[in-house]
C-alpha cells in the first residue's frame, strides 16, 4: 500500500486529534508526505470531530474526497454511521463499540439509532466492518483515556509502519507516566483486527 | 529536519526565523495558535492586545522604531483594525511589518465570511498566500523582504484549512535579525492632510513597483502541463485543482495581489481554455478580466462557502471539464446531530438557565412561545454564544464583537416592548463591550449588563486578556479591576455574583431587571475546561426522581436520559465545582455519589 486515506471519526474529548498527530509522525517516519486536516465544531467538548488524514509519496489536497477512504476510525458508534459513505468499497471500517449520546437524544428529541441500523448504514459503504469494544477494554486496562491508542494499535494493522516507529512516537508524544498503559493499549487493539469481530 | 507542522505552526516558526522581534494580535479562530507557538520563544515580545486595533498599533509602531513586527488575526479582526491598517499604506513602514489575516471560508466558526484579498486592494497592500505549511514557513520571509522593499506593510492571507491542516515542513533556516534605528520623520510618520497629501502618489507608485516585480517573483509559479487546460489558483483551492486536474496547465499565484499582467497574458496565451480556481470571491476573476482576458471562474465554481476537492470535481464534472463523477455512497440520513454545547460545569449555564426561564424560554416538559418572553437578550461572540441553542434559548441577538451593548441600546431606544438585557463575556467586553458601556451609562439606560466573566478567553483556548494580569508569554504584568473600570466608567449598580450560586443570581437578575436604572451582574466562575482536578460527581437517586425534567433543561451533556431513567455520566460531571443540577432539582434527587 503506497497511498492511503484514513478518515479518524468521533466526539469532542475522546482523543482524536492526538491518534491523528501521531498517524502523522509515524508517516513521516517511514518516509512518507502526509497531511492531515481536522474539522472541529466551535465547542471544547462534546461535538463532532472528524480528521482527515493522507499518506502517500505526494499529497496535495489534505482533504479526502468521499469515496476516497481507505480506512474509517471510528471512536463512536454513530459517528461511523455518519462517516461510513466516505469509504471505498473496498474500504474497512474499525468501529468502538461504544455510545455516546447527543444532548437532542438526552432531551428525547431525537432517537440514538438501533445497533441494526448503525451496522446497515456502514454495511451499505463497505462488508469490512471490525467492531471492537474499545471503550470497554481500555476501561479494564485502567484508564478510559487510552482509548485512542488502542484504536492506533487496530489501525496499526493496514499501515506499512512498524511497531518500533509507533512505539517511538507514543514514546515522544506522550507523558512518561502513562506510555505504559497507553503502551498496553495498543497492543490490544492490534489483536482486535481478527475475524470474530467482522460484522 | 522534517516535522510535521499545522499552517499556523509554521507561520509562527517563519516569523520567528526571519527576526521578528515583535508580535501581537487578539485571538479568534482560526488564528490564535500564531501568537501561541511564538509566544513559546523568550527572546522576542509577544503580547495578546485588548483587540485587533491595538494589536495593529503595535505592530505598527515597533515597525516605526526600527524592529521587525507581526501582527495577527481572523478575518473579522481586519474589520476592527481597518483604521490604523488603511493608515498604514499610507505611513509605510520602517523595519518589515507584516500582518497575518486568517480568512474562514465556510464559516467553521465566524459570524461572517470575509474575503481579505478586497481588503488588501482597497488598501494597496500586497497579499501572499500560501498553499500547505511548507510554503507558510518559507512564505513569511518573503513577506518581510517585500516589505521592507516597498516600504508597504505585507499581508499574509491563510484559511481554516491552511492555518489547521498539518502538514510535513522542511524547517532549514535559523533565525536572523534585521534591525533598523529609529528616525524621527514627520512628514511619512504624521497624517496631517497635507504630509498624507503628499504621500498618496507614493502608493499608487509602489502597486506599480509591485505590479512589475510580480512578474518574475519566484513566488509565481507555471507548471506546464497539457495546453486544452490552464488554471490560475492559489492558497488551498490550488491544491484541490491540482488533484482534481493532474494534468492541466498550473499559473500557482504565491501573490495574489498585486497581480502580474505580462505573465497571465502569456500564460492565457498559451492555453486553450482558462479558468481560475478560487475560494470566496471573484477577485482574480475580476482583476485578471480587467487586464481583458477572456477566463471561466464563478459561472463554474461556487462564491459562498469553502471548497473541497470534491466541490471542484463535482462542478467541474457539471461543466463538462472532466467525466462525471459516480457517487456510490449517500449520507445515512436521519441521524441525531452532535452540535457544539456547553461543557459540563461551564460557569454560563446557571446564568442562562435563569435568563431561559424568567424569560419564559423553556419550561419542563412544556413547548414555550419565544413571543410570549419578557426580555430581549443582545448576546456577544464567545462560548457563550452556545447560549442560544435549546432547551437554553437564552440570547435573540449576535452581530459581532462587542455588540452586546450597542444593540440593546438600540432596542431600547426603539422602545422595544420587553425588557433589555444585554450579555458579554470578559474578553469581549475588555476588547469592545467597554464603548458600549460608555455610551449606556451616556445614553442613561436602564437595561441589565450580564458580564460572565470565566477570567479567561475561553473560546479561542484560554488567552490572557487585561483582566488576568497575565502576559501572552506567561508573565505576571498589570491587572484591570473590571469592578473598577465599571464603576470608573458611572455605573452604581453593580453586583458580583458566583456564577454556581442558582439562588443569588436569580435573585440579582431579578432585581436588576425590575431597576429603573443601568444595573451590571458580573457573574464570575472558571471555566470548566482550565480545572483538571476534579471530584465529586453528582448521580441521580432514582427512587426519588419523578422524571420532571428540570435538570435536562440546563442542557448540561452529562445528564443524560436513558429511556424515561434519568442518570448522570460520572465521567462528564464537573462534580463539586458546579452542583447547578442539585441545586435546580426540585426533589433533592440528585446528590453526591
Amino acid at each position: 500500500m503506497d497511498k492511503v486515506n484514513l478518515l479518524i471519526a468521533g466526539v469532542g474529548g475522546q482523543g482524536v486529534i492526538l491518534a491523528s498527530d501521531i498517524v502523522g509522525e509515524v508517516a513521516i517516519a517511514a518516509g512518507y508526505d502526509f497531511k492531515k486536516t481536522d474539522t472541529l465544531g466551535m465547542a471544547q467538548r462534546g461535538g463532532s470531530v472528524i480528521s482527515h488524514l493522507k499518506i502517500a509519496p505526494k499529497v496535495n489536497s489534505p482533504l479526502i474526497a468521499q469515496g476516497d477512504v481507505d480506512i474509517l476510525l471510528a471512536f463512536e458508534k454513530m459517528e461511523a454511521a455518519r462517516w461510513a459513505y466516505y469509504l471505498k468499497p473496498d474500504g474497512v471500517a474499525i468501529v468502538n463499540n461504544h455510545v455516546l449520546p447527543p444532548l437532542s437524544v438526552n432531551l428525547g428529541v431525537e432517537t440514538y439509532p438501533s445497533d441494526d441500523t448503525v451496522i446497515a448504514d456502514i454495511k451499505r459503504a463497505t462488508d469490512k466492518i471490525y467492531l471492537i469494544s474499545g471503550t470497554s477494554m481500555a476501561a479494564d486496562l485502567g484508564n478510559v483515556k487510552t482509548l485512542n491508542m488502542l484504536m492506533l494499535g487496530a489501525i496499526s494493522h493496514f499501515l506499512p509502519i512498524t511497531d518500533q516507529v509507533w512505539k517511538e512516537s507514543m514514546a515522544q508524544r506522550l507523558p512518561a507516566a502513562i506510555l505504559e498503559i497507553n503502551d498496553r493499549a495498543f497492543e490490544v487493539g492490534k489483536k482486535e483486527i481478527r475475524n470474530d469481530n467482522l460484522r | 529536519m522534517l516535522e510535521l507542522l499545522a499552517g499556523n505552526e509554521a507561520l509562527a516558526l517563519g516569523a520567528y526565523h526571519a527576526g521578528v522581534m515583535v508580535a501581537s494580535a487578539y485571538p479568534g479562530t482560526p488564528s490564535t495558535e500564531i501568537l501561541e507557538v511564538l509566544s513559546e520563544h523568550k527572546d522576542i515580545r509577544t503580547d495578546w492586545a485588548s483587540d485587533e486595533r491595538v494589536a495593529m498599533e503595535v505592530g505598527l509602531g515597533a515597525s516605526y522604531a526600527g524592529v521587525r513586527s507581526l501582527v495577527v488575526m481572523k478575518h473579522v479582526g481586519l474589520n476592527v483594525a481597518s483604521d490604523p491598517f488603511m493608515s498604514s499604506s499610507i505611513t509605510g513602514i520602517n523595519a518589515g511589518l507584516v500582518m497575518i489575516v486568517a480568512d474562514d471560508p465556510g464559516m467553521h466558526s465566524s459570524q461572517s465570511e470575509q474575503d481579505t484579498r478586497n481588503y488588501a486592494r482597497f488598501a494597496k497592500i500586497p497579499v501572499l498566500e500560501p498553499s500547505d505549511s511548507q510554503e507558510a514557513y518559507d512564505f513569511i520571509e518573503y513577506a518581510f523582504d517585500l516589505s521592507e522593499t516597498f516600504d508597504t506593510p505585507v499581508i499574509v492571507r491563510t484559511t481554516t484549512r491552511i492555518s489547521h491542516s498539518k502538514s510535513v515542513v522542511n524547517v532549514n533556516k535559523v533565525r536572523t535579525e534585521h534591525n533598523r534605528d529609529f528616525t524621527y520623520n514627520v512628514s511619512k510618520y504624521v497624517l496631517l492632510p497635507g504630509y498624507a497629501r503628499a504621500r498618496r502618489p507614493d502608493q499608487y507608485a509602489r502597486v506599480a513597483g509591485l505590479e512589475e516585480h510580480a512578474e518574475t517573483f519566484e513566488l509565481n509559479q507555471i507548471t506546464l502541463g497539457s495546453k486544452d487546460v490552464g488554471i490560475i489558483s492559489s492558497g488551498v483551492a490550488y491544491q484541490y485543482a491540482k488533484e482534481v486536474f493532474p494534468d492541466a496547465s498550473f499559473l500557482k499565484l504565491g501573490m495574489v495581489y498585486p497581480l502580474p499582467k505580462k505573465l497571465i497574458s502569456d500564460f492565457a496565451d498559451g492555453v486553450d481554455k482558462l479558468i481560475v480556481v478560487e475560494e470566496l470571491d471573484p477577485f482574480l476573476e475580476e482583476n485578471i478580466r480587467l487586464m481583458g482576458i477572456e477566463l471561466q471562474g464563478k459561472d463554474i465554481f461556487p462564491t459562498i462557502g469553502e471548497y473541497s476537492p470534491d466541490v471542484i470535481a463535482q462542478n467541474a464534472a457539471k461543466a463538462g471539464l472532466i467525466d462525471n463523477i459516480v457517487v456510490s455512497n449517500k449520507p445515512a440520513e436521519g441521524l441525531p446531530k452532535r452540535p457544539p454545547l456547553l461543557c459540563p460545569g461551564c460557569p454560563h449555564t446557571g446564568l442562562f438557565s435563569i435568563l431561559s426561564s424568567i424569560g419564559k424560554r423553556s419550561a419542563p416538559k412544556k413547548t414555550t412561545d419565544i413571543n410570549n418572553s419578557g426580555l430581549v437578550i443582545c448576546g456577544d461572540i464567545g462560548c457563550y454564544t452556545l447560549g442560544t441553542y435549546p432547551p437554553l434559548s437564552a440570547m435573540d441577538i449576535n452581530v459581532c464583537m462587542g455588540a452586546s451593548i450597542g444593540t440593546a441600546l438600540g432596542m431600547e431606544r426603539a422602545n422595544v416592548d420587553k425588557k433589555v438585557v444585554a450579555v458579554i463575556g470578559d474578553s469581549t467586553f475588555f476588547h469592545s463591550g467597554i464603548s458600549g458601556l460608555l455610551s449606556a451609562v451616556y445614553f442613561d439606560s436602564k437595561m441589565t449588563l450580564v458580564i460572565l466573566d470565566n477570567l479567561t478567553t475561553a473560546m479561542t483556548g484560554h488567552q490572557d486578556h487585561p483582566g488576568t494580569g497575565v502576559s501572552a508569554q506567561g508573565d505576571q504584568t498589570r491587572k484591570v479591576g473590571l469592578e473598577q473600570l465599571i464603576r470608573g466608567s458611572g455605573v452604581n449598580d453593580l453586583e458580583v455574583v458566583d456564577a454556581f450560586d442558582i439562588k443569588t443570581i436569580k435573585s440579582t437578575v431579578k432585581k436588576a431587571l425590575d431597576a429603573d436604572h443601568l444595573s451590571v451582574i458580573i457573574v464570575r466562575g472558571d471555566c470548566a475546561v482550565r480545572i483538571k482536578a476534579r471530584s465529586g460527581p453528582r448521580a441521580v437517586e432514582t427512587e426519588k426522581c419523578n422524571d420532571c425534567g428540570m435538570c435536562l433543561l440546563l442542557g448540561c451533556s452529562a445528564i443524560q436520559k436513558d429511556g424515561d431513567k434519568v442518570r448522570i455520566d460520572a465521567t462528564l460531571c464537573a462534580g463539586d465545582i458546579c452542583t447547578i443540577c442539585e441545586q435546580v432539582c426540585p426533589r433533592g434527587a440528585i446528590e453526591l455519589k
